[in-house]
C-alpha cells in the first residue's frame, strides 16, 4: 500500500486549506456541549468544599431540596470524610436555571471542623508542615538516577555554575470549562454531550460507572473549546452530571464556572532545580548534578531532566512535594515546558560563563541533526548575528532605557501515534462522499485533514468531503493527548480512502470495459488513461455503483506515522530598564512534525504554543492563600493570560523534514522553547539573569539591581 | 465557594460591588451575592465604636418571580420570562437559543460574551436582560450564517483567525464593531479593540491579519 506522496505530487494535501468547522464557528452556530440544549434542560452545579482542609460534620440539604425550581439534589461526601483542597467535590444539584442552582447550592448547609492546611510548596516541604496525605509525607521518596563520574567531572571542568531555576504553577483556563450536558433516552441508554478531548474514554468511563455495555453510551463531541490535556474522561462533573439527569429526569448541564475551572480539574506543576552544571574546554556539557521538586497540589510532579542535551555525567534527585491544592492535569508537552526553561536557563549561564556563543554550546551538545539544521536555520532568520556580545552589552542593546536582545532554546516530542483507529469513507451513487470516524477535534483541525486526505485519494475538491467525527457511535479514535492524534487518525482515512477508491474504480472500470490500472481519478473527474477524451465527471461515474454505494475501511498502518518530532524558537524581546517590563518582539519557531497535511493549520497551532508559552514566561502564575487556602486569582483578570496588546511578530514555520515517511501530530512542542528563549533574550538585552518565570516587572527589576551589583 | 459577586470597584463608588449595585438597581436583594462571598457585608465606615450599621446600599426589598422582558435582537422582537437578576448573556443564552455568545468568565474580563448594543459593544453578562429592554442588540448569529458570511467571518475562516472557536464570536463581534467604527484600522487598532478578549488557543495573529484584510476588502481595494 502507498505511502504518503511526496509535496509536489499532491493537489490538496500539504496546501494552506482553511479549516471546514470555520464557518460554523465564525457564525456562533457551532454548538459546544456548553451550548446543547435539549428539552426541558436543567442546569448543574457542583458544592466545593471552601477550606483548604477540612472534616465534614454534617450536610443538610433540606432547604435546598425544597426551593423551587430545584429538580435533584445528590451529595456524594459523607460525614466524617475529609476534604483536601478547597474546592473538593461534595455533591451538587440540578435546577431550572443557573441562577437557582447556584442558590441551591448555596442553601446547602455544611458544617466543618476545619483542619490545617499549607497551601505553599515551600512551607509543605518543613517537616513540621501539616500532613496533605493521610499517613504520607508530603514529600514523596527521591527519584534519584545517575550516570558517569560527576565528581572527576566537577574537577576537570573549565566552567561550573551554580544556580536555583524555578516556575510557578500555571492554570490551564480552557475557554470552554469542563463539563458535559446529559440526557437518558431511557433507563439504560445515556446520550452525553462532552466537552472533552476522549469521547471515548467518556464513553468507557460511564459504561463503568453504570455497569452498562458502551454500546449504551453515546457521547458527542463535534467541537470543543479547548482542553490542552485537562480534559479525559467523564470526571466528577460527569458522572455528577448524569446522575443529576437520572435522579431529576430530565437533562442536564453542568459546566464548571471560570473559579471551578481553576481550581479543581487541572494546572500545571510547577518546577524548581537546583543545579550544577560543568562544561569542558570545549563547550562540551560534562557534568549535572540537579536536585528537583515541583508540585501538582494533591497529585504528583516531574520533568523530565537535564532535557534534550546530551551531558558527560549525571545526578538527578527528583520529588514531588504534595499541597492542599487541586491536583495538576497533563497541559500541553507536560513537563516539557519547564524542563525547558530550567535547562536552557543553566546553558544559557553555562556559555556565558565559558565566553562561548550559547548557540554555538547548544550545537555542540544537541544530539539532533533535524534541530541542528533547525538552529542553522533560525539563526538565519531572527539574525542571531546581531545579539548583544555580552549580556545587555552591544548594538542592539544600545545605552537607553529601552534594552533589546536575542535568546533561543529547543523542545523535543514524540507524537506519532497508536493503533485503533477505524475510519470509514462512503462513496454513495449520486457522488457524495463522507469520511467517519469517532475522533473528536479539539481546535486543532482534525476533521479538516481528515477530509483533506480523502479528497486527495479521490481527486476531489476538501468541499466536496463530507465530515462526521466526534461521535463514540462512529469507529473508534483516540484520545487527543500526546500529540497522538494525527499520528493515529491520519493513516486510517488514508486506507479507508484508499480502499474506497479501489472498489469505486473497480466498479467504474467494469462499466467502461477498461482495466483498473487505466483509471484515474483526478480533478473532479474519472479519467481513462491515454484514451484522450474519455472522462466523466466523478458524481457521473459513482451511479456505476449500487444503492448502496461502496465503503472503504481503514485501520491505522504504523508506517504512515512517525515518532519523535523536533523545534527550535529564538525571541527577540525588548525590556524596559526603567519599570521592568518585558516586551516580546518577534519569535521565530520551526517546528517539524513530519509529513505535514495541512500547513495553515499547522502553523496555527505553532502560533498558539508560542503564546501560551508568552503566558508562563511573563505572567502566568497561580497565586494561593495561605490564610483562606484558596486560590486568589482564579478569574481572567487577575490570572492574567497573554492578551492582543502582548502580541509579538510571529515567524511560524512548519519545517520541511526531508527524510519524513509519516505524520506526527505536533500540539505539543510549540509550547516548550518560548520561556526558555524569553528568558534568555532578556539576559542578552539587559544582563537581568532572571531564575523565576513569571518574568514579572519586579522580579525583572530585581535582576536588574543584582546584574549591577554584580 | 464562588467569588463570582466580587468585582473591580470604583473607587468613587461606595464599596458595593458592581454586579451587586446592578442587582440593587433591579430590586433584587444582595443576600446571594452575601451568602457568595462568604462574608457579611462590608461595613461603609470602621467597626468601633459599636453602633448600629446603616443596611448596605444594595439591600432591599427582594423582588421574586419572574418578569417578562421583550428584546430586540438581531432585528426581531422576542420575548422571554426570567427572573430580574438574570443576564442578557444567560436570557440569549437559555432562553433565546441564541448560543453564539458565551459565557467563559461571567464577570466582564473575558469578551467571549461580546454583542452589540445600539452600534456599542458591550458584555452582555454585565447587562441585566431587563436593562437590555429597548436596545437594538446584535449577536454574532446576526452577522451571518455559515452559508452567507459576513466578509469579516469570511476573513476570519479564510486566515485561520481560529482554533478551538470558543472565543471567535466574541472576536468577531469587537472586530465587527471595530470596522463599522474604524473602516481602515491599523494593526495596533485592531489590537486595541481586541483587548477586551481573551482567547487561550493563541488565534490573536491570525485575527490581525483576518481584520486588516476584510478591511481592505470592505474598502474596495
Ligand atoms: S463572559 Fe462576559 S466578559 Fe467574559
Ligand atoms: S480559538 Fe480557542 S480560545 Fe480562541
Amino acid at each position: 500500500m502507498a505511502g504518503w506522496k511526496s509535496p509536489s505530487e499532491n493537489t490538496v494535501l500539504g496546501k494552506p486549506t482553511p479549516r471546514l468547522d470555520g464557518p460554523a464557528k465564525v457564525t456562533g452556530r457551532a454548538k459546544y456541549a456548553y451550548d446543547v440544549q435539549p428539552a426541558g434542560l436543567l442546569q448543574g452545579k457542583i458544592l466545593r468544599c471552601p477550606h483548604g482542609s477540612a472534616q465534614i460534620i454534617s450536610i443538610d440539604t433540606s432547604a435546598a431540596e425544597r426551593m423551587p425550581g430545584v429538580g435533584a439534589v445528590i451529595i456524594t461526601a459523607k460525614p466524617g470524610d475529609i476534604m483536601r483542597f478547597a474546592g473538593q467535590e461534595l455533591g451538587g444539584v440540578a435546577a431550572k436555571s443557573f441562577d437557582i442552582a447556584q442558590d441551591a447550592v448555596r442553601a446547602i448547609k455544611v458544617s466543618y471542623k476545619v483542619l490545617p492546611h499549607v497551601v505553599h510548596e515551600e512551607a509543605a516541604m518543613k517537616p513540621d508542615a501539616p500532613n496533605v496525605r493521610g499517613a504520607d509525607p508530603n514529600t514523596s521518596t527521591p527519584n534519584t538516577r545517575s550516570t558517569g563520574d560527576t565528581d572527576a567531572a566537577f574537577q576537570s571542568a573549565a566552567a561550573v555554575i551554580e544556580g536555583t531555576y524555578s516556575c510557578a504553577v500555571r492554570t490551564h483556563n480552557s475557554l470552554e470549562t469542563h463539563g458535559t450536558t446529559c440526557k437518558w433516552e431511557d433507563d439504560t441508554h445515556l446520550t452525553c454531550w462532552a466537552s472533552t478531548q476522549g469521547v471515548f474514554s467518556v464513553r468507557d468511563d460511564f459504561a463503568r460507572e453504570y455497569k452498562l455495555p458502551p454500546a449504551n453510551i453515546h457521547v458527542i463531541t463535534e467541537v470543543m473549546g479547548g482542553g490542552f490535556g485537562s480534559k479525559f474522561g467523564a470526571g466528577y462533573e460527569g458522572i455528577l452530571c448524569a446522575n443529576l439527569a437520572k435522579k431529576a429526569n430530565a437533562p442536564v448541564k453542568l459546566m464548571l464556572n471560570r473559579e471551578e475551572e481553576q481550581i479543581a480539574v487541572g494546572n500545571a506543576p510547577s518546577a524548581t532545580v537546583e543545579v550544577r552544571m560543568a562544561a569542558d574546554g570545549d563547550g562540551n556539557i560534562t557534568a549535572v548534578d540537579a536536585k528537583l521538586h515541583g508540585t501538582g497540589g494533591i497529585s504528583g510532579a516531574g520533568v523530565p531532566f537535564p532535557y534534550i542535551y546530551k551531558v558527560g555525567s549525571t545526578k538527578i534527585s527528583q520529588i514531588s512535594v504534595f499541597m492542599n491544592s487541586g491536583g495538576q492535569r497533563a497541559w500541553r508537552a507536560p513537563g516539557h515546558p519547564q524542563a525547558s526553561f530550567l535547562m536552557e536557563s543553566a546553558v544559557e549561564d553555562l556559555a556565558i560563563k565559558l565566553g562561548m556563543d550559547p548557540l554555538e554550546l547548544r550545537m555542540k551538545n544537541d544530539p539532533s541533526k533535524l534541530r541542528i539544521s533547525q538552529w542553522r536555520e533560525g539563526a538565519r532568520i531572527v539574525g542571531w548575528d546581531r545579539r548583544n556580545a555580552k549580556p545587555g552589552n552591544g548594538k542592539l542593546a544600545g545605552n537607553g532605557r529601552y534594552k533589546r536582545g536575542l535568546g533561543c532554546g529547543a523542545a523535543t516530542w514524540g507524537g506519532g501515534g497508536g493503533g485503533g483507529s477505524q475510519c470509514k469513507v462512503i462513496i454513495s451513487n449520486d457522488g457524495s462522499v463522507d469520511v467517519e470516524i469517532g475522533v473528536q477535534d479539539i481546535g486543532t483541525g482534525t476533521r479538516t485533514y481528515c477530509a483533506m486526505i480523502v479528497a486527495e485519494e479521490l481527486g476531489l475538491a476538501v468541499s466536496a468531503i463530507k465530515t462526521n467525527l466526534g461521535k463514540t457511535s462512529l469507529g473508534y479514535g483516540v484520545g487527543s493527548g500526546g500529540s497522538v492524534t494525527t499520528g493515529s487518525t491520519a493513516p486510517a482515512v488514508k486506507r479507508a480512502a484508499e480502499a474506497a477508491k479501489e472498489a469505486l474504480v473497480s466498479a467504474v472500470a467494469a462499466k467502461m470495459g477498461v482495466d483498473t490500472d487505466q483509471i484515474e481519478l483526478i480533478d473532479g473527474k474519472v479519467i481513462v488513461k491515454g484514451e484522450s477524451g474519455k472522462q466523466v465527471p466523478f458524481k457521473k461515474a459513482c451511479s456505476a455503483l449500487g444503492p448502496g454505494g461502496v465503503t472503504g475501511d481503514g485501520k491505522w498502518d504504523a508506517s504512515l506515522q512517525q515518532n519523535g518530532v523536533a523545534g527550535v524558537q529564538f525571541a527577540e524581546v525588548q525590556v524596559d530598564t526603567l519599570t521592568g517590563l518585558v516586551k516580546v518582539i518577534k519569535v521565530v519557531a520551526l517546528q517539524d512534525g513530519g509529513v505535514i497535511l495541512n500547513p495553515l493549520t499547522f502553523t496555527s497551532q505553532v502560533n498558539g504554543g508560542v503564546i501560551q508559552g508568552i503566558g508562563m514566561a511573563l505572567f502566568e502564575d497561580r497565586k494561593m492563600c495561605q490564610l483562606t487556602g484558596r486560590m486568589l486569582n482564579a478569574n481572567m483578570e487577575d490570572y492574567k493570560m497573554p492578551g492582543s496588546m502582548e502580541m509579538p511578530e510571529f515567524v511560524s514555520i512548519a519545517f520541511e523534514n526531508p527524510t519524513a515517511k509519516g505524520v506526527s501530530g505536533i500540539g505539543e512542542p510549540p509550547v516548550i522553547p518560548t520561556a526558555a528563549a524569553i528568558r534568555n533574550a532578556v539576559l542578552n538585552a539587559s544582563g537581568a539573569a532572571l531564575y523565576h518565570a513569571p518574568m514579572t516587572p519586579g522580579r525583572v527589576l530585581d535582576a536588574l539591581a543584582a546584574g549591577r551589583k554584580g | 465557594m464562588s467569588m463570582d459577586d466580587r468585582d473591580q470597584h470604583d473607587p468613587n463608588e461606595p464599596d458595593v460591588s458592581r454586579r451587586q449595585f446592578l442587582r440593587g438597581l433591579s430590586g433584587s436583594l444582595a443576600a446571594s451575592a452575601v451568602l457568595a462571598t462568604g462574608v457579611e457585608a462590608v461595613p461603609l465606615s470602621p467597626p468601633s465604636p459599636p453602633e448600629p450599621l446603616e443596611p448596605p446600599l444594595a439591600v432591599g426589598p427582594r423582588i421574586k418571580g419572574q418578569v417578562k422582558v421583550r428584546l430586540n435582537v438581531n432585528g426581531q422582537v422576542k420575548t422571554a420570562t426570567v427572573e430580574p437578576r438574570t443576564t442578557l448573556l444567560n436570557t440569549l443564552r437559555d432562553d433565546l437559543g441564541l448560543t453564539g455568545a458565551k459565557r467563559i468568565c461571567d464577570r466582564g474580563s473575558c469578551g467571549g460574551c461580546t454583542v452589540i448594543a445600539d452600534g456599542e459593544t458591550i458584555y452582555s453578562c454585565m447587562m441585566l436582560a431587563v436593562d437590555a429592554q429597548g436596545k437594538k442588540i446584535t449577536t454574532v448569529e446576526g452577522l451571518g450564517t455559515p452559508e452567507a458570511m459576513s466578509p469579516l467571518q469570511a476573513a476570519f475562516v479564510d486566515h485561520d483567525a481560529l482554533m478551538c472557536g470558543f472565543c471567535t464570536p466574541g472576536f468577531v463581534m469587537s472586530c465587527t464593531s471595530l470596522l463599522k467604527h474604524n473602516p481602515d484600522p491599523t494593526e495596533t487598532e485592531v489590537k486595541e479593540a481586541c483587548a477586551g478578549n481573551i482567547c487561550r488557543c493563541g488565534t490573536y495573529p491570525r485575527i490581525f491579519e483576518a481584520v486588516l484584510a476584510a478591511a481592505k476588502r470592505m474598502r474596495g481595494e
